[in-house]
């Protein structure tokens, strides 16, 4: 009895999110955002110095893939004109070449096309979505923030998203780690019965890249090489709010509204 | 910390009497680590008198087809000469440590030999399932994992049992071995520290903290006195996220909705004022070789009064679970574990403190600003059951408050230090150390070996590692429903331990 008051104590503490924005979206290290500027002559010392080899200048062309940095900030320290730690969780991408920012011109026809395709497949599911998650060798971080989507800030499952403990009833197949010689096997048993159709979400830079750790003797350096991939959330590990707009965009629940100025931007989930 | 560099190699045989000697004589096995060294294998045996450590060392051959096992003197050596086994194909004599525990290499495949040069390819395992020790009619084994019900690390426990009772339980923790050990061969000090949050990351700023202890070693460097005060911050805040989720973990198994509720949002609290200060939810990028990155991106009063209503939240509630019956009663008497085993093992943190073993590293061998913020040892249980467990992880939270309130008033009387204030310089460094931290889980130890500013070896070893080798002796008279309490009570983790 005495704990009925407690549930009560702290009133509503779920968060406003995907609805409208949340407050605490913009308190931590989220993405780093490479900006337009002249590069200056510090970038090649940044490039050299990235622990995560996550910065690349290809014929003139600077490029940071978020599928591999660990948000350490250390560009941000070498070269701050180029790059800023942003608190942008929104970051997960349905394919893999989109982490790589800045982007580079092209057509949006393919990303049209896998977006269509995989809004075909998620049609079915409407809004009882399951996740059976698998550590196929991550640190331990990975598991507390897919833990924290369940605790009463994040509680996923007022958006009927619910974690399952069979693979018999899982949509989503929820990826944390390098996948690491002992896991291939019971990762790819665990795909292979669950029903159809069926998502596979790629957690964190480990499981999209194998981050620090990257291929190795027991590494496989990320999910790709092992299942194909429907959506890649980046984050050494990925936080709460991007797992959770990961598993929306997998979802098809952030439809794409053309602006005046005829960029695309999110709008609010469904 | 520990510098190496008087050490004194010895032949196996006498290191291996030298090392029994120590044991019997009251000394604390802490730690069996090995590095290759050309074609042989170092091996240093890390022993604790009342917290002092010293090291005893030995050389194996590569010619030596044997190697003089202390398993039978020493139990708690086990897992140890296995993963020692594993990793450097030594063959231990005299018992079966030669099971693989970390990589089941199928026969005749090299092993990966961290500290040399080796660069082995994708390796193939062998995953023969264990053979079963029970025998008799009725019995047969539950396999159960690696992948859980639950979002949980990989690794798979083997429940052999008869119904209820489980008699034999063992374990394998292979699964997940990333072998993260190899990939700091060749990394500088910094990517190393990044490298080390990434062994264990529930304890990012523990193994952080003896990683960068050992680097400092080395170098004889002084860190500043506001780093020293900010990694005691940030490892307290971590202490107290981890004994919330062992907490969470009991509450979940126990069913316990509203107790769930209110200490995953009091975690989730935890983790965003960690973040606040530095970024980062797990603290990470804060501890770095000569002192931290930056400064507290909070102001001392923000960060006072944050704490103070997260703590007395905190403490009404786990008030009110320690008198709520239906919870007590899952833990009393559940996964007992003497004193004898505590002390015969060795085992480390809240485990160790559970059944009346009160070391502490932070207390013994101070390191960042422990020495100075006037704490000590909490009081311990004794009565060694998951309830122990729990009162000692109760009474760390709260002491863990206690230490973080003061280091900010510390930090607060120093004024704002200028930026070369967080951190001293790290020339480029020569040599090896033993560095450590107490972590949520218990005592690490990491053995940091450098030749020219880039490192040759480093080997993190866990509590977590040190400590699940005694997870099948805590069922005495367990049944298989309590099998997840006694899990949370041991609260470690898996990436620990499987490295």
């Amino acid at each position: 009895m005495p704990w009925i008051p407690r549930g009560l104590q702290n009133g509503i503490v779920t968060s406003t999110y995907p609805r409208r924005p949340d407050g605490y979206g913009n308190a931590f290290n989220g993405a780093i955002v490479v900006s337009d500027v002249e590069h200056s002559r510090s970038v090649a010392t940044a490039v050299e110095q990235c622990p995560a080899r996550a910065i690349d200048v290809v014929e003139g062309v600077l490029q940071l893939d978020r599928g591999k940095c660990i948000l350490c900030g250390r560009c941000a320290d070498i070269a701050p004109d180029v790059f800023t730690i942003s608190p942008l969780f929104a970051s997960s991408a349905i394919r893999r070449r989109d982490l790589r920012v800045p982007a580079l011109e092209e057509s949006d026809e393919d990303l049209r096309l896998v977006r269509d395709g995989l809004a075909r497949r998620v049609k079915s599911l409407r809004r009882s979505i399951h996740i059976r998650h698998v550590d196929a060798g991550s640190d331990g971080s990975d598991e507390w923030e897919i833990a924290a989507l369940t605790n009463p800030v994040y509680d996923v499952q007022r958006l009927g998203i619910y974690f399952t403990a069979s693979p018999r009833h899982a949509d989503i197949l929820l990826v944390t780690g390098v996948v690491t010689s002992g896991m291939m096997e019971p990762l790819l048993h665990t795909y292979d019965v669950m029903p159809n159709p069926k998502i596979v979400i790629a957690a964190g830079v480990d499981a999209i890249s194998g981050g620090l750790i990257g291929e190795g003797y027991a590494s496989r350096g990320g999910v790709a090489g092992s299942l194909h991939v429907d959506v890649f959330v980046p984050g050494s590990p990925a936080s709460p709010f991007s797992l959770l707009h990961g598993i929306l965009t997998a979802l098809n629940r952030f439809p794409l509204e053309k602006t005046v100025d005829g960029r695309r931007r999110s709008g609010s989930a469904r | 910390m520990t510098s190496l560099s008087d050490t004194q190699s010895t032949s196996p045989d006498t290191w291996a009497s030298n090392v029994k000697t120590q044991v019997t004589s009251g000394a604390r096995l802490a730690a069996l680590i090995a590095g290759a060294r050309g074609d042989d294998v170092r091996m240093l045996a890390v022993l604790s008198r009342r917290g002092n450590l010293s090291v005893e060392e030995t050389t194996s051959p590569t010619n030596l087809s044997q190697f003089p096992s202390l398993t039978p003197e020493i139990p708690s050596v086990i897992w140890y000469e296995r993963e020692i086994h594993d990793l450097f194909g030594v063959r231990f004599s005299g018992h079966r440590t030669n099971d693989a525990l970390v990589l089941p290499l199928p026969e005749g495949t090299p092993p990966p030999r961290p500290g040399s040069d080796t660069r082995l390819s994708w390796a193939p395992i062998d995953d023969t399932p264990p053979r079963s020790r029970l025998e008799g009619e009725g019995a047969f084994t539950i396999s159960y994992g690696p992948v859980r019900s639950g979002v949980f690390e990989s690794i798979e426990y083997l429940v052999e049992t008869t119904g209820e009772e489980i008699p034999s339980l063992s374990l394998r923790v292979s699964y997940k071995h990333r072998g993260i050990e190899k990939s700091f061969e060749g990394l500088g000090v910094d990517d190393g520290a990044l490298l080390a949050e990434r062994y264990e990351g529930v304890a990012s700023v523990a193994h952080a903290i003896a990683f960068c202890g050992a680097v400092e070693s080395i170098g004889k460097i002084e860190i500043p006195t506001s780093a020293q005060y900010m990694r005691v911050i940030h490892a307290e805040l971590e202490r107290i996220a981890n004994h919330l989720d062992s907490s969470i973990r009991h509450v979940e198994a126990s069913g316990q909705a509203v107790a769930f509720a209110r200490l995953t949002f009091h975690k989730e609290r935890i983790q965003r004022l960690r973040s606040r200060l530095c970024g980062s939810r797990f603290g990470r990028g804060v501890v770095v070789p000569g002192g931290v990155s930056a400064s507290p991106k909070l102001r001392a009063t923000d960060l006072r009064n944050e704490v103070d209503v997260i703590e007395s939240d905190i403490a009404a509630d786990l008030k009110l679970l320690m008198n709520t019956p239906s919870f007590l009663d899952r833990l009393r008497g559940t996964g007992f574990l003497s004193t004898r085993t505590v002390l015969d093992h060795g085992a480390l943190g809240p485990i160790a403190r559970g059944s009346g073993v009160s070391e502490d590293t932070r207390f013994l061998r101070p390191y960042a600003a422990y020495g100075s913020l006037g704490h000590g040892l909490i009081e311990v249980s004794g009565e060694g059951d998951a309830l122990a467990r729990q009162r000692v992880r109760i009474g760390e939270i709260e002491q863990a408050f206690g230490l973080v309130r003061r280091a900010v008033e510390e930090l607060n009387d120093l004024g704002s230090p200028s930026d070369d204030q967080w951190a001293a310089q790290v020339p480029r460094l020569s040599g090896e150390a033993i560095g450590w931290a107490e972590a949520p889980q218990g005592e690490i130890l990491t053995w940091v070996q450098i030749r020219d500013g880039l490192l040759t070896r480093v080997k993190p070893r866990s509590a977590s590692f040190h400590n699940l080798a005694l997870f099948p002796l805590a069922f005495p008279k367990d049944i298989l429903t309590d099998f997840a309490f006694i899990e949370a009570s041991f609260g470690l983790s898996i990436a620990g331990v499987s490295g």
